[in-house]
């Protein structure tokens, strides 16, 4: 990655982090000062998505030009993007806790995340049980495409179809409506990039970290041989 | 493919132990609710039909490829494409497992009650669960066979994948418990259908990878 945008990544999120706890925030009923887990929360959302998203286009170029390299990238971003998702049904909870009543209410985008973290736990339990390392990494990528295209119905279909608690489904507003002057944009915005980039980020140490042990384990076999 | 059928028919006992597990599924649910005669509500039954029948559909369509001996996989390999394979699999897990959701649906009435009204709507419903089912679960025993531990990993793998499904089904059979209107179902029947289209056809593309080892 380079460093620019590494460096605009701890900016932008710097600012978020000030700016989210700090600035002023639309007055509502019920929602008080939690309507800043938008800052928090919904990012983590978007950067589920995107890095499951960069997982499943690597794991179709996997099966299209199969490279241990590019099975690093799969489950480099898998891992990262179910790390947001933990991250995210956390920060939802927290909030539930205080608006809902409780922390785990049965609506629908909550049950729908949590089972899209299930697929992606399947996934990595898939691959602690295969063996044969060119095995794994074919198997595993077209459980992934497979998981994806599963999870897709869950997590943007069923909920928009039933009625349900969280903001913006159901009939309840999402921030477009409180944020009549677009304050909470100029906020929301950068933590989605900043987030997100940050994802990237962590995922692509993993690779290099993944990259160099492979390395460390071929120069050690050369040694003994 | 109609070697397939004549191959699958000839494991008769295989068959005859799925239809008798789902018989003494539902006879244990008969068996843990007649105490309290009549008073098993229309959530309750939609809850146990569509248990029963996940669990007997996954069982059996995990035999599609787990049961398999090694010899048999090459014999496949020399005979015929891949896609031939995974195609002739669908459709005869698809029979399949509509023969046991039929089967089930005629022993829960049977034994405990038939409460749905119209007849014709959820008899679609148990056919296009069936061939979803019977899509995505072929694809995952295919790959949960490679695997040591493949029982639990079947069970694991297929779980979250055919949820969208089966809530889809259960919002049906709601619909159809409470003797709503067909036309408050067409939603979810057209996305049920959308769901199969994707799952059978990702199978499809999908399955010659599995295939290769």
């Amino acid at each position: 990655m380079k460093t620019w945008l590494k460096l605009t990544a701890i900016a932008l999120l710097f600012y978020v982090h000030i700016a989210g706890l700090l600035f002023d925030v639309p007055r509502l009923n019920i929602l008080n000062e939690t309507i800043r887990a938008l800052y928090f929360h919904v990012p983590m959302w978007f950067g589920m998505v995107l890095l499951f998203l960069i997982s499943f286009i690597n794991a179709i170029r996997y099966l299209g030009k199969p490279s241990p390299e590019m099975d690093r990238k799969v489950v480099a971003y898998a891992n990262v993007g179910l790390v947001f998702g933990i991250l995210g049904i956390l920060t939802g909870m927290l909030w539930a806790n205080y608006t809902w009543g409780s922390p785990w209410h049965g609506d629908p985008k909550q049950n729908g995340a949590a089972i899209a973290l299930l697929v992606y736990l399947a996934y990595f339990v898939l691959r602690g049980s295969l063996d044969n390392e060119e095995q794994r990494a074919r198997l595993s990528a077209v459980y992934n495409i497979f998981a994806f295209a599963a999870m897709i119905p869950l997590i943007f279909i069923i909920p928009r179809m039933t009625s349900s608690m969280h903001p913006g489904s159901g009939g309840n507003p999402g921030f477009n409506m409180y944020d009549l002057d677009s304050n909470m944009r100029l906020i929301f915005y950068p933590a989605v990039i900043g987030w997100f980039l940050i994802g990237l980020w962590i995922a692509s140490l993993r690779i290099r970290i993944k990259t160099v042990e492979e390395k460390i384990l071929e120069l050690e076999d050369e040694k003994s041989a | 493919m109609q070697k397939e059928f004549a191959l699958e028919l000839r494991r008769k006992a295989v068959i005859s132990g799925i239809g008798l597990y789902l018989f003494s599924l539902i006879f244990i649910c008969y068996l843990t609710f007649s105490l309290r005669k009549n008073s098993i509500n229309e959530a309750t039954w939609s809850a146990l039909f569509w248990l029963a029948i996940l669990f007997s559909v996954i069982n059996s369509v995990a035999k599609s490829f787990i049961g398999e001996k090694r010899g048999t996989f090459i014999y496949y390999y020399s005979i015929t494409s891949p896609q031939a394979i995974i195609l002739s699999k669908i459709i005869y897990n698809g029979i399949l497992c509509l023969v046991l959701s039929l089967a089930g649906y005629g022993l829960f009435s049977i034994f405990i009650d038939n409460p749905v009204q119209d007849k014709l709507l959820f008899i679609t419903t148990l056919l296009l669960t069936s061939f979803g089912f019977s899509a995505s679960l072929s694809l995952i025993s295919g790959i949960a066979s490679k695997a040591n531990n493949s029982n639990i990993l079947m069970a694991v793998l297929s779980f979250p994948v055919i949820l969208s499904i089966l809530l889809m089904a259960i919002k049906i059979t709601k619909n159809v418990l409470d003797g709503l209107d067909r036309s408050t179902s067409y939603d979810e029947l057209l996305n049920l259908l959308a769901i199969n289209c994707i799952l059978t056809s990702l199978a499809y593309m999908l399955f010659p990878y599995i295939w290769r080892s």
